[in-house]
Protein backbone atom coordinates (compact mmCIF):
# COMPACT_ATOMS: atom_id res chain seq x y z
CA UNK A 1 0.00 0.00 0.00
CA UNK A 2 3.03 2.35 0.15
CA UNK A 3 2.95 5.08 -2.35
CA UNK A 4 6.39 5.38 -3.21
CA UNK A 5 8.40 9.41 -2.79
CA UNK A 6 7.43 11.08 -5.56
CA UNK A 7 4.63 9.09 -6.88
CA UNK A 8 2.17 11.44 -5.94
CA UNK A 9 1.62 15.69 -7.75
CA UNK A 10 2.34 18.01 -4.81
CA UNK A 11 -0.73 19.60 -4.89
CA UNK A 12 -2.16 15.14 -4.00
CA UNK A 13 0.81 14.74 -1.09
CA UNK A 14 -0.73 18.78 0.53
CA UNK A 15 -4.50 17.12 -0.09
CA UNK A 16 -3.61 14.22 1.85
CA UNK A 17 -1.33 15.97 4.52
CA UNK A 18 -4.50 18.19 5.33
CA UNK A 19 -6.74 15.42 5.46
CA UNK A 20 -4.65 13.57 8.02
CA UNK A 21 -3.68 16.23 10.13
CA UNK A 22 -7.08 16.26 11.99
CA UNK A 23 -6.83 12.88 13.47
CA UNK A 24 -3.02 13.26 13.90
CA UNK A 25 -3.44 15.69 16.04
CA UNK A 26 -6.07 14.21 17.92
CA UNK A 27 -4.37 10.98 18.14
CA UNK A 28 -1.33 12.81 19.65
CA UNK A 29 -3.70 14.26 22.54
CA UNK A 30 -5.46 11.12 22.77
CA UNK A 31 -2.43 9.42 23.07
CA UNK A 32 -0.80 11.69 25.77
CA UNK A 33 -4.29 11.47 27.73
CA UNK A 34 -3.63 7.75 27.82
CA UNK A 35 -0.05 7.76 28.64
CA UNK A 36 -0.49 9.85 31.22
CA UNK A 37 -3.59 8.42 32.76
CA UNK A 38 -3.98 4.22 31.97
CA UNK A 39 -0.01 3.22 32.59
CA UNK A 40 -0.77 0.15 33.12
CA UNK A 41 -2.59 -0.30 29.61
CA UNK A 42 0.84 0.45 28.04
CA UNK A 43 2.27 -2.73 27.73
CA UNK A 44 -0.61 -3.86 25.22
CA UNK A 45 0.16 -0.70 23.17
CA UNK A 46 3.27 -1.38 22.82
CA UNK A 47 2.60 -5.16 21.64
CA UNK A 48 0.02 -3.42 19.47
CA UNK A 49 2.47 -1.23 17.86
CA UNK A 50 4.84 -4.05 17.64
CA UNK A 51 2.81 -6.12 15.58
CA UNK A 52 1.95 -3.41 12.91
CA UNK A 53 6.25 -3.11 13.21
CA UNK A 54 6.27 -6.52 12.51
CA UNK A 55 3.70 -7.47 10.10
CA UNK A 56 4.03 -4.35 7.85
CA UNK A 57 7.95 -5.50 7.40
CA UNK A 58 6.90 -8.92 5.95
CA UNK A 59 6.77 -9.19 2.50
CA UNK A 60 4.35 -12.08 1.74
CA UNK A 61 3.85 -13.73 -2.01
CA UNK A 62 -0.18 -13.79 -2.76
CA UNK A 63 -1.00 -16.59 -4.41
CA UNK A 64 -3.90 -14.99 -6.51
CA UNK A 65 -2.27 -12.34 -8.35
CA UNK A 66 1.68 -13.81 -8.41
CA UNK A 67 3.37 -10.84 -6.53
CA UNK A 68 4.25 -9.96 -2.85
CA UNK A 69 2.35 -7.98 -0.71
CA UNK A 70 2.64 -7.30 3.00
CA UNK A 71 0.01 -7.06 5.70
CA UNK A 72 -0.84 -3.76 7.69
CA UNK A 73 -1.01 -5.66 11.52
CA UNK A 74 -3.77 -2.74 12.37
CA UNK A 75 -5.83 -5.17 13.18
CA UNK A 76 -5.02 -5.56 17.15
CA UNK A 77 -4.82 -1.99 18.14
CA UNK A 78 -7.99 -1.13 16.47
CA UNK A 79 -9.84 -3.46 18.47
CA UNK A 80 -7.62 -2.84 21.80
CA UNK A 81 -7.77 1.06 21.53
CA UNK A 82 -9.41 2.36 18.51
CA UNK A 83 -8.61 4.14 15.07
CA UNK A 84 -6.94 6.78 16.59
CA UNK A 85 -4.38 5.82 18.76
CA UNK A 86 -3.74 3.32 15.83
CA UNK A 87 -3.48 5.89 13.49
CA UNK A 88 -0.05 7.39 15.60
CA UNK A 89 1.16 4.07 15.71
CA UNK A 90 0.92 3.72 12.12
CA UNK A 91 2.67 6.83 11.57
CA UNK A 92 5.44 5.94 13.41
CA UNK A 93 5.91 3.15 11.21
CA UNK A 94 5.34 4.85 8.08
CA UNK A 95 8.52 7.28 9.28
CA UNK A 96 10.39 4.64 9.83
CA UNK A 97 9.85 2.89 6.47
CA UNK A 98 9.91 5.93 4.44
CA UNK A 99 13.31 7.22 6.15
CA UNK A 100 15.39 3.85 6.34
CA UNK A 101 13.86 1.80 3.64
CA UNK A 102 12.80 4.25 0.82
CA UNK A 103 9.53 2.50 1.21
CA UNK A 104 6.64 4.61 0.78
CA UNK A 105 8.19 8.33 1.14
CA UNK A 106 7.74 11.51 3.24
CA UNK A 107 6.00 13.85 0.26
CA UNK A 108 3.48 10.83 0.17
CA UNK A 109 2.96 10.47 4.09
CA UNK A 110 -0.27 11.65 4.62
CA UNK A 111 -1.46 9.50 1.39
CA UNK A 112 -0.02 6.60 2.94
CA UNK A 113 -0.84 7.25 6.62
CA UNK A 114 -4.64 7.76 5.45
CA UNK A 115 -5.05 4.71 3.94
CA UNK A 116 -2.81 1.99 6.58
CA UNK A 117 -3.74 4.27 9.40
CA UNK A 118 -7.00 6.35 9.03
CA UNK A 119 -9.67 4.19 6.27
CA UNK A 120 -8.28 0.78 7.48
CA UNK A 121 -8.90 0.98 11.24
CA UNK A 122 -11.76 2.98 10.60
CA UNK A 123 -13.84 1.02 8.60
CA UNK A 124 -12.29 -2.28 10.67
CA UNK A 125 -13.32 -0.46 13.93
CA UNK A 126 -17.13 -0.12 12.48
CA UNK A 127 -17.29 -3.67 11.64
CA UNK A 128 -16.00 -4.28 15.41
CA UNK A 129 -18.68 -2.24 16.55
CA UNK A 130 -21.44 -3.94 14.21
CA UNK A 131 -19.94 -7.36 15.66
CA UNK A 132 -20.46 -6.50 18.91
CA UNK A 133 -23.84 -5.17 18.29
CA UNK A 134 -24.63 -8.42 16.77
CA UNK A 135 -22.97 -10.89 19.54
CA UNK A 136 -20.76 -11.97 17.53
CA UNK A 137 -18.14 -14.76 18.71
CA UNK A 138 -15.30 -12.29 19.67
CA UNK A 139 -12.56 -14.41 17.89
CA UNK A 140 -14.75 -14.32 14.28
CA UNK A 141 -15.14 -10.58 15.00
CA UNK A 142 -11.56 -10.09 15.28
CA UNK A 143 -10.97 -12.09 12.34
CA UNK A 144 -13.14 -9.41 10.27
CA UNK A 145 -12.04 -6.67 11.84
CA UNK A 146 -8.29 -7.73 10.69
CA UNK A 147 -9.03 -8.98 7.69
CA UNK A 148 -11.13 -5.35 6.80
CA UNK A 149 -9.01 -2.92 7.88
CA UNK A 150 -6.04 -4.58 6.05
CA UNK A 151 -8.17 -5.50 2.62
CA UNK A 152 -9.63 -1.52 3.02
CA UNK A 153 -6.05 -0.28 3.11
CA UNK A 154 -5.32 -1.13 -0.03
CA UNK A 155 -8.34 -0.07 -1.57
CA UNK A 156 -8.13 3.25 -0.40
CA UNK A 157 -4.64 3.29 -1.95
CA UNK A 158 -5.75 2.29 -5.34
CA UNK A 159 -8.37 5.30 -5.21
CA UNK A 160 -5.62 7.61 -4.24
CA UNK A 161 -3.53 6.66 -7.22
CA UNK A 162 -6.68 6.36 -9.45
CA UNK A 163 -7.36 9.99 -8.35
CA UNK A 164 -4.17 11.67 -8.55
CA UNK A 165 -2.36 9.67 -11.21
CA UNK A 166 -5.06 8.63 -13.91
CA UNK A 167 -3.98 6.29 -16.44
CA UNK A 168 -5.36 6.43 -19.82
CA UNK A 169 -9.05 5.62 -19.53
CA UNK A 170 -10.06 7.49 -17.00
CA UNK A 171 -10.83 7.29 -13.32
CA UNK A 172 -12.92 4.34 -13.22
CA UNK A 173 -10.02 2.39 -15.68
CA UNK A 174 -7.06 3.17 -13.24
CA UNK A 175 -9.48 2.38 -10.45
CA UNK A 176 -9.43 -0.81 -11.97
CA UNK A 177 -5.87 -1.70 -12.96
CA UNK A 178 -4.79 -0.22 -9.19
CA UNK A 179 -7.38 -2.17 -7.35
CA UNK A 180 -6.12 -5.10 -9.25
CA UNK A 181 -2.84 -4.66 -8.35
CA UNK A 182 -2.87 -4.05 -4.56
CA UNK A 183 -6.60 -5.18 -3.63
CA UNK A 184 -6.69 -8.56 -5.25
CA UNK A 185 -3.09 -9.15 -3.86
CA UNK A 186 -4.11 -8.73 -0.78
CA UNK A 187 -7.22 -10.94 0.03
CA UNK A 188 -5.28 -14.16 1.19
CA UNK A 189 -2.67 -12.09 3.09
CA UNK A 190 -5.66 -10.18 4.77
CA UNK A 191 -7.44 -13.62 5.31
CA UNK A 192 -3.95 -14.76 6.74
CA UNK A 193 -3.59 -11.97 9.22
CA UNK A 194 -6.80 -12.04 10.67
CA UNK A 195 -6.33 -15.61 11.67
CA UNK A 196 -3.08 -14.43 13.30
CA UNK A 197 -4.47 -11.77 15.55
CA UNK A 198 -7.50 -13.70 16.45
CA UNK A 199 -4.91 -16.14 17.98
CA UNK A 200 -2.80 -13.77 19.64
CA UNK A 201 -5.93 -12.17 20.77
CA UNK A 202 -6.96 -15.48 22.89
CA UNK A 203 -2.79 -15.30 23.95
CA UNK A 204 -3.74 -12.12 25.65
CA UNK A 205 -7.28 -12.93 27.13
CA UNK A 206 -4.88 -15.70 28.67
CA UNK A 207 -2.31 -13.42 30.05
CA UNK A 208 -4.02 -9.96 30.54
CA UNK A 209 -7.55 -9.85 30.56
CA UNK A 210 -7.64 -7.43 33.62
CA UNK A 211 -6.75 -4.79 30.80
CA UNK A 212 -9.02 -5.97 28.39
CA UNK A 213 -11.80 -5.22 31.25
CA UNK A 214 -10.12 -1.89 31.51
CA UNK A 215 -9.98 -1.31 28.08
CA UNK A 216 -13.67 -2.08 27.95
CA UNK A 217 -13.06 -4.77 25.31
CA UNK A 218 -14.67 -7.58 26.94
CA UNK A 219 -16.65 -7.85 30.63
CA UNK A 220 -15.37 -9.98 33.37
CA UNK A 221 -18.12 -12.14 32.40
CA UNK A 222 -17.12 -12.53 28.80
CA UNK A 223 -14.24 -13.44 29.96
CA UNK A 224 -14.66 -16.51 31.94
CA UNK A 225 -16.81 -17.68 29.73
CA UNK A 226 -14.70 -17.42 26.65
CA UNK A 227 -11.79 -19.19 29.35
CA UNK A 228 -14.21 -21.91 29.94
CA UNK A 229 -14.44 -22.37 26.67
CA UNK A 230 -10.58 -23.21 25.98
CA UNK A 231 -10.18 -25.78 28.97
CA UNK B 1 -5.60 -36.76 20.28
CA UNK B 2 -9.26 -36.24 22.49
CA UNK B 3 -11.87 -34.04 21.79
CA UNK B 4 -10.59 -31.87 24.42
CA UNK B 5 -7.15 -31.31 23.15
CA UNK B 6 -9.40 -29.80 20.29
CA UNK B 7 -11.77 -28.16 21.96
CA UNK B 8 -8.56 -26.01 23.88
CA UNK B 9 -6.00 -25.70 20.92
CA UNK B 10 -8.92 -25.06 18.32
CA UNK B 11 -7.67 -21.71 16.93
CA UNK B 12 -3.94 -22.97 17.02
CA UNK B 13 -5.71 -25.62 14.58
CA UNK B 14 -7.00 -23.40 12.36
CA UNK B 15 -4.03 -21.15 12.17
CA UNK B 16 -2.06 -24.03 10.96
CA UNK B 17 -4.38 -25.93 8.43
CA UNK B 18 -5.00 -22.08 7.32
CA UNK B 19 -0.88 -21.91 6.62
CA UNK B 20 -0.71 -24.87 5.09
CA UNK B 21 -3.20 -24.34 2.97
CA UNK B 22 -1.69 -21.14 1.92
CA UNK B 23 1.65 -23.00 1.26
CA UNK B 24 0.26 -25.60 -0.90
CA UNK B 25 -1.30 -22.88 -3.28
CA UNK B 26 1.57 -20.74 -3.05
CA UNK B 27 3.77 -23.95 -4.64
CA UNK B 28 1.34 -25.04 -6.64
CA UNK B 29 1.17 -21.29 -8.36
CA UNK B 30 4.62 -21.07 -8.17
CA UNK B 31 4.99 -24.09 -10.36
CA UNK B 32 2.87 -22.48 -12.95
CA UNK B 33 4.41 -19.20 -12.69
CA UNK B 34 7.92 -20.53 -13.32
CA UNK B 35 6.47 -22.57 -16.35
CA UNK B 36 5.46 -20.12 -18.25
CA UNK B 37 7.56 -16.74 -17.76
CA UNK B 38 9.89 -16.00 -19.85
CA UNK B 39 13.59 -16.25 -19.72
CA UNK B 40 14.65 -13.63 -17.25
CA UNK B 41 11.76 -12.46 -16.33
CA UNK B 42 11.26 -11.52 -12.53
CA UNK B 43 8.54 -13.39 -10.45
CA UNK B 44 7.13 -12.71 -7.76
CA UNK B 45 7.61 -8.70 -7.64
CA UNK B 46 6.44 -6.21 -4.72
CA UNK B 47 2.50 -4.83 -5.33
CA UNK B 48 3.72 -1.62 -4.26
CA UNK B 49 6.79 -1.52 -7.18
CA UNK B 50 3.73 -2.76 -9.72
CA UNK B 51 1.99 0.27 -8.52
CA UNK B 52 5.24 2.21 -9.24
CA UNK B 53 5.22 0.65 -12.56
CA UNK B 54 1.64 1.34 -13.62
CA UNK B 55 1.98 5.11 -12.52
CA UNK B 56 5.21 5.54 -15.08
CA UNK B 57 3.64 3.43 -17.95
CA UNK B 58 1.63 6.81 -18.07
CA UNK B 59 5.04 8.95 -18.57
CA UNK B 60 4.77 10.50 -15.12
CA UNK B 61 7.63 11.06 -13.57
CA UNK B 62 8.68 11.08 -9.60
CA UNK B 63 9.10 14.87 -9.21
CA UNK B 64 11.39 14.10 -5.83
CA UNK B 65 13.52 11.32 -5.00
CA UNK B 66 13.73 9.76 -1.48
CA UNK B 67 16.34 10.90 0.87
CA UNK B 68 18.37 7.72 0.97
CA UNK B 69 17.73 4.59 -0.99
CA UNK B 70 18.87 1.35 0.60
CA UNK B 71 22.34 0.23 -1.94
CA UNK B 72 20.89 -2.89 -3.21
CA UNK B 73 18.38 -5.89 -2.29
CA UNK B 74 20.58 -7.43 0.16
CA UNK B 75 20.80 -4.10 2.20
CA UNK B 76 16.88 -3.55 2.10
CA UNK B 77 16.36 -6.92 3.17
CA UNK B 78 18.54 -6.42 6.55
CA UNK B 79 16.73 -3.08 6.66
CA UNK B 80 13.37 -5.14 6.15
CA UNK B 81 14.76 -7.99 8.89
CA UNK B 82 15.69 -5.35 11.61
CA UNK B 83 12.18 -4.21 11.48
CA UNK B 84 10.70 -7.59 12.30
CA UNK B 85 13.12 -8.31 14.44
CA UNK B 86 12.46 -5.28 16.67
CA UNK B 87 8.86 -6.09 16.68
CA UNK B 88 9.18 -9.74 17.51
CA UNK B 89 11.59 -8.42 20.45
CA UNK B 90 9.17 -6.27 21.86
CA UNK B 91 5.99 -8.56 21.38
CA UNK B 92 8.12 -11.77 23.08
CA UNK B 93 9.32 -9.30 25.65
CA UNK B 94 5.70 -8.13 26.73
CA UNK B 95 4.38 -11.81 26.58
CA UNK B 96 7.28 -13.55 28.47
CA UNK B 97 6.63 -10.76 31.10
CA UNK B 98 2.78 -11.38 31.31
CA UNK B 99 4.09 -15.13 31.58
CA UNK B 100 6.17 -14.73 34.40
CA UNK B 101 3.78 -12.53 36.22
CA UNK B 102 1.21 -15.45 35.79
CA UNK B 103 3.21 -17.78 37.49
CA UNK B 104 4.90 -15.49 40.59
CA UNK B 105 1.60 -13.03 41.18
CA UNK B 106 3.04 -11.92 44.11
CA UNK B 107 5.21 -9.33 42.27
CA UNK B 108 4.39 -6.23 41.28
Amino acid sequence: MHIMEGYLPPQWCVFWYLVAAPFIIYGVYVLNRRVKQNRETLSLLAVSGAFIFLLSSLKIPSPVAGSCSHPTGTGLSTVLFGPITTCILSLIVLIFQALFLAHGGITTLGANVFSMGIAGPLLGYAVYRLGRAVNLNVFVNIFLVTAVADLFTYVVTAIELAAAVPLQGGFVFSFETFFAIYAVTQIPLAILEGVLIALVFKYIIQSRSDILVKLKVLTPDQIIKIMEGFS
Amino acid sequence: MNSRFLRKFRLEIIFVIVIVVFAAVFLFQNAHIQATAKPGQETWQGSDDLGSAAIESTGYHPWIAPLWTPPGNEVESLLFSIQSGLGALVIGYFFGYYRGRRECPKSP
